[in-house]
C-alpha cells in the first residue's frame, strides 16, 4: 500500500499549497509533479507490475462545477468467477492531496465488477482506475475532469 | 457512531441473481486541511472502512480516504445466493463502527 507516500505527499502539498513546487529533483512545472503523482501511485499499486489499459471503464462527468462530490461509476469486464475475478479496483487521482482516493475488493461473490462512489477533487485533472485481477494482472481506463470549483479550498 | 443511514437492496429475488446494493452513510468525511475561524486545524474525521458481510461471508469491501466525498455513497454488487441477512459496516478513524443489518429473501 502507498501510505507513506500518501502522507508524504499531503504534508508536502499543505505545506505549499495546492500549486506546491515538486520536491522532485527532475520534475519541473506542475504538469511534471502530476504525472509523478499519477504514475507514483500507480507504482505502489501494481508494484510495478505491468498496466494494460482497457476491459476499465470510469464513468465521471467531463466537467464538473465543484470538486465537492463528484459521482463515479467503474466497471471492469469479468465473468467473475472464483478462477477470473476482479480482487480489487482502485481509484487514482493525478492532483489530489490523497493520490490514492478509495479501493474496491471484490470478491467472486460479487458477481459484477461495478462499483460507484463519489470523490473529491482538488482540480482539474486525470482520474485513473485501476483493476486488480486474480491472476496479478492489471487492466485500467483513464479520464479526464474539469474542476471549476476545488474541493480543498479553505473553507471556515 | 451516531449517524444515520440508506440502505437500498432489493427485498425479494431470485437465486443467482446479481443484485446491486446502494449503500449511504451520513458523515462529514473531515479532511484534516481545512481550519476553523480561529485557524485550527479542524481534525481529520473519515469512514476508513466499509465492509459487507453476507450469512457470514464478507462479498465487499472498501477502503476510504478524505478524497471520498461527504456522507459516502457506495454502489456495489452481489450474487443472492441465499436468504439471510447481509450485515454492513462503517468503521471510521476513531475506531467507531456502525452496523446495519438487512434481510433478504430468496426465492
Amino acid at each position: 500500500m502507498s501510505k507513506r507516500r500518501d502522507e508524504g505527499l499531503t504534508r508536502r502539498q499543505l505545506a505549499g499549497g495546492l500549486v506546491a513546487v515538486s520536491l522532485a529533483p527532475l520534475a519541473s512545472g506542475s504538469r511534471a509533479k502530476a504525472d509523478d503523482q499519477l504514475s507514483a501511485a500507480l507504482e505502489s499499486v501494481t508494484g510495478g507490475a505491468a498496466v494494460t489499459e482497457g476491459r476499465v471503464k470510469l464513468e465521471i462527468p467531463s466537467l464538473a462545477e465543484n470538486g465537492f462530490s463528484v459521482p463515479l461509476t467503474v466497471s471492469v469486464e469479468s465473468p467473475m468467477t472464483a478462477e477470473d475475478h476482479v480482487k480489487a479496483i482502485h481509484i487514482l487521482s493525478e492532483k489530489n492531496p490523497v493520490a490514492h482516493v478509495v479501493r474496491f475488493n471484490l470478491t467472486p461473490r460479487s458477481g459484477r465488477a461495478k462499483v460507484s462512489t463519489s470523490i473529491r477533487m482538488a482540480d482539474t485533472q486525470r482520474v485513473m482506475a485501476v483493476a486488480e485481477m486474480s491472476d496479478g494482472s492489471f487492466y485500467s481506463g483513464t479520464a479526464d475532469i474539469i474542476v471549476t470549483l476545488s474541493a480543498c479550498i479553505d473553507g471556515g | 457512531m451516531n449517524t444515520s443511514t440508506r440502505i437500498v437492496i432489493p427485498k425479494t429475488v431470485t437465486r443467482g441473481e446479481v443484485i446491486e446494493i446502494k449503500t449511504l452513510i451520513k458523515h462529514p468525511m473531515e479532511t484534516g486541511y481545512r481550519r476553523d475561524h480561529r485557524g485550527q486545524v479542524i481534525p481529520r474525521h473519515i469512514v476508513k472502512r466499509f465492509v459487507a458481510i453476507y450469512n457470514g461471508t464478507e462479498v465487499f469491501s472498501a477502503d476510504l480516504t478524505q478524497g471520498v466525498a461527504a456522507n459516502p455513497y457506495l454502489a456495489f454488487s452481489t450474487v443472492a445466493e441465499e436468504s439471510g441477512e447481509i450485515v454492513f459496516e462503517w468503521i471510521d478513524d476513531l475506531g467507531d463502527t456502525h452496523t446495519e443489518k438487512v434481510e433478504i429473501t430468496v426465492s
